[in-house]
């Protein structure tokens, strides 16, 4: 295990940090704003935010080359800002509406962008882990050297189906990196009272699948791990397993009365930990951002996700013929 | 300006609730992130963090007051440079979520109803041959037919390729998949350990990722592991990506009773599966059926699940030699024509209802037979076509009585055909238990020619 705590600052530019924080804060501000407008009673049903957790899907992308995708559970709207989709629509898809990424029937958990390589949005816990593991195999099947990010939480690696498919990723070497996000809460059961054995990265050992546990408030760190995972997947190697450590500040969805922590635990990891006041603080130590630098960013971030909000307001509802389109590939004759 | 912050909603199904407590008073300064108050749904009491930044200018609800409605301005929140005397000029509009549009939401509107009604006009069914007069046909079992097919599309497309247990060096538990490995090698004919759940997963994902598996279960009474992948991953993610994501699977392997293998291998999933909008749904009884539909299956842009009967495996039939034989779904096949009762069946199910209606011409009761061949979508128009004609209808099949295509055959005939029905439908089904294993109660089990005997009786009164 290399849990290392050394924030590898040599190797990123001061374009590199300036993007990590860019990315992080508006995934960040995006998620207050939807948190924002379900208060509002514009966006409904399920929503998951993804506060806290920034530094995993940035620092990931950051190592990720075009033609490698991406796939994930229910808490994606992150992954889907970091990949490259549009931030309004996504917000349009969490409202509901007619520009929202898939229409407006899929909603929060269930968003899909084939441009980008991104798989899902997926809301079934584990069950997005086989899915991940049969897109590697389409590029091992056609012999490229794409890799793909399997994204899940520490509550799914608990689940039957992910270790049928670490079996197979190992036995026919699929370039798969399976990302455990271990923000240490499954909803609401903290892991140690759901995981007999505390390290999620030994969890391919049976498997001979290596793995590797990095800090996820860390996003060089993150980074660093991802390049070596994507090394081993590229080769040839296999599956490589990432448990990253992280942390959600708000509750498991919008409806998370947040009895099962306390107050000042959440406090704690915002105060001394957070994944953006890392990068902010590396930026203004090593003198390669001024506070105003950093101000004109947050000022635009503020700017797209206020236009985000804005837009998926003013999108239309689905039209109602859209209640029975896309239900087949093609016109299938409806004969009944 | 003074930003108004409202009463949120705290859950999917709130609508008002008890400002419990406020965290902040007036003149404080709050971040995003900062916890404000606390507010009582009907669930939990619930913290209430503030979104933007700025200072506490006014409470508008006092703590403890119950019955809050959701969106309702609880205080008001002033950024840099605002003081408290701006607070009259809050915008009302731009903070609150537009309460009229909400109302005009989402109201079905019950004069213009989501499904279309029952239309009166004549079906007109497909009655086309599934292969041109005069074709030279062969003898062939459905396992050949089974393996033709998928040789075929194999040979045409390098997409296509088969996963499943036994697929590869064992030949198949069934020997469907015979002499595959050998012609295209380990790469397209994939031994896969005994996962169901997980490797109908790889499946689906790498249909997801543009390619055309054919997933094999030894049966399908193994596919329960993996109905979730089935269901929720192959069938849903068309509709759920807004037409983006496509999943070209075929799902195969025999289904039904076979012979003394007791409950847990014995069972028909036709309904189960018809029941899901997304899925195709495939259940051949002949060998030219079957390898029509199969290499139609595999063609398809939509999940298929494609269901075999182990006993139907070593049966000969006739089948078209041609260099490309398909055949469509949601075309019924009739198999012989009649005047006097129109006898539906699919799969296993045509060897009781062909063998009966041989009986019941010897008695002078003249019976039309179909074949379905294809669940979803079913060719109602053949069905109805029929019953007009003949104005009495049983339904045969192996599966369980409750919720059965049966039933819903019924349903459909007394909707769209209830005028020509001189009789009520009888659906001839497997009993309402588990397989047996004893020979004598696992016959009873099943259907048989002579419950379909009795039934045609029944509605023609003779």
């Amino acid at each position: 295990m290399a849990a290392k705590k050394k924030s590898s600052k040599s190797n990123a530019s001061a374009d590199d940090l300036k993007a990590y924080y860019r990315d992080m804060l508006l995934i960040r501000r995006f998620e207050e704003k939807a948190g924002q407008l379900y208060g509002m009673g514009l966006i409904g049903g399920f929503c998951h935010l993804y506060i806290g957790q920034e530094a995993v899907v940035v620092g990931l992308e950051a190592v990720a080359e075009e033609g490698d995708k991406r796939i994930t559970t229910y808490r994606d709207h992150g992954h889907m800002l970091a990949c490259g989709m549009d931030p309004n629509g996504v917000m349009a898809e969490l409202t509901g509406r007619e520009d929202g990424y898939s229409r407006g029937k899929g909603g929060s958990m269930h968003m899909f962008s084939k441009e980008k390589h991104f798989y899902g949005g997926h809301g079934i816990v584990g069950a997005n882990v086989p899915l991940g593991a049969g897109l590697a195999f389409s590029d091992k099947y056609r012999g490229n050297d794409r890799v793909t990010f399997t994204y899940f939480g520490d509550g799914a690696s608990n689940q039957g189906q992910v270790y049928e498919t670490f079996n197979m990723a190992a036995l026919w070497e699929l370039p798969v990196v399976f990302v455990i996000e271990n923000n240490q809460y499954a909803m609401g059961t903290a892991q140690k009272r759901s995981t007999s054995t505390p390290d999620l990265y030994k969890r391919g050992e049976a498997f001979g699948i290596p793995g590797e546990a990095v800090d996820g408030m860390d996003v060089l760190a993150v980074k660093e791990a991802g390049e070596k995972a994507v090394a081993h997947c590229r080769a040839g190697k296999g599956p490589y397993i990432l448990e990253i450590k992280t942390y959600r500040y708000r509750g498991h969805s919008m409806s998370d009365p947040a009895k099962y922590r306390t107050r000042e635990e959440v406090q704690k990891m915002r105060d001394e930990k957070d994944c953006i006041e890392h990068v902010r603080d590396l930026l203004l130590t090593g003198k390669h951002a001024t506070e105003d630098d950093l101000k004109a960013i947050d000022k635009d971030i503020k700017k797209i996700v206020n236009a985000s909000a804005e837009f998926a307001k003013d999108s239309p509802e689905p039209d109602e013929a859209e209640l029975w389109t896309d239900v087949y590939a093609e016109a299938v004759p409806q004969k009944a | 300006m003074p930003t108004e912050i409202l009463m949120p909603a705290l859950s999917p199904t709130m609508e008002e609730g008890t400002l419990a407590k406020w965290l902040v008073s007036e003149g404080d300064t709050v971040s995003s992130g900062d916890i404000i108050a606390e507010i009582e749904t009907d669930k939990a009491t619930m913290e209430f963090e503030a979104v933007d930044e700025g200072t506490i200018g006014k409470i508008l609800i006092e703590a403890g007051t119950e019955g809050v409605k959701v969106n309702s301005p609880i205080a008001v929140l002033l950024e840099e440079g605002e003081s408290a005397d701006d607070i009259s000029d809050a915008p009302k509009k731009d903070a609150a979520p537009e309460p009229e549009q909400k109302s005009e939401k989402p109201e079905p509107k019950a004069e213009k109803p989501a499904s279309k009604p029952a239309e009166p006009k004549a079906p007109e069914p497909d009655r086309s041959p599934d292969w041109p007069e005069g074709t030279e046909t062969k003898k062939q079992t459905v396992r050949e037919a089974l393996n033709a097919a998928m040789a075929e599309e194999m040979r045409e497309n390098d997409e296509v390729f088969i996963m499943g247990e036994e697929v590869a060096e064992y030949q198949g538990a069934y020997k469907i998949t015979q002499n595959l490995l050998e012609e295209f090698g380990a790469r397209r004919v994939i031994d896969t350990p005994i996962t169901e759940h997980g490797f109908a997963g790889i499946g689906v994902g790498a249909a997801f990722g543009g390619l055309r598996p054919i997933v094999e279960f030894m049966t399908w009474n193994f596919a329960m592991q993996a109905i979730d992948q089935i269901i929720n991953s192959a069938a849903k993610t068309l509709y759920m990506s807004g037409g983006q994501m496509g999943c070209p699977i075929v799902f195969r392997g025999p289904n039904g009773a076979a012979a003394r293998v007791a409950a847990q291998h014995s069972q028909d999933y036709a309904a189960w599966y018809a029941h899901i909008p997304g899925l195709k749904v495939v259940q051949p009884y002949s060998a030219s059926d079957a390898k029509g539909l199969l290499k139609s299956a595999i063609r398809d842009p939509n999940p298929v699940i494609f269901m075999e009967n182990e006993i139907l495996y070593g049966k000969s039939f006739d089948v078209p030699v041609l260099d490309d034989f398909t055949v469509p779904f949601g075309k019924a096949r009739i198999w012989r024509e009649g005047e006097d009762v129109t006898i539906v069946s699919f799969g296993i199910g045509m060897t009781y209802a062909l063998e009966a209606a041989e009986k019941l011409a010897e008695d002078g009761i003249s019976a039309e037979v179909i074949d379905l061949r294809t669940l979803r979508p079913i060719d109602y128009e053949t069905v109805i076509a029929s019953v007009r004609k003949t104005n009495r209808c049983v339904t045969v099949e192996e599966g369980w009585p409750v919720a059965s295509i049966g039933n819903h055959i019924s349903a459909i005939l007394m909707e769209r055909a209830f005028d020509y029905l001189d009789a009520p439908v009888i659906n001839c089904m497997g009993k309402d238990v588990p397989m047996p294993y004893a020979a004598n109660l696992e016959k009873l089990a099943l259907t048989s020619t002579k419950e379909v005997l009795d039934a045609v009786h029944k509605v023609t009164y003779r």
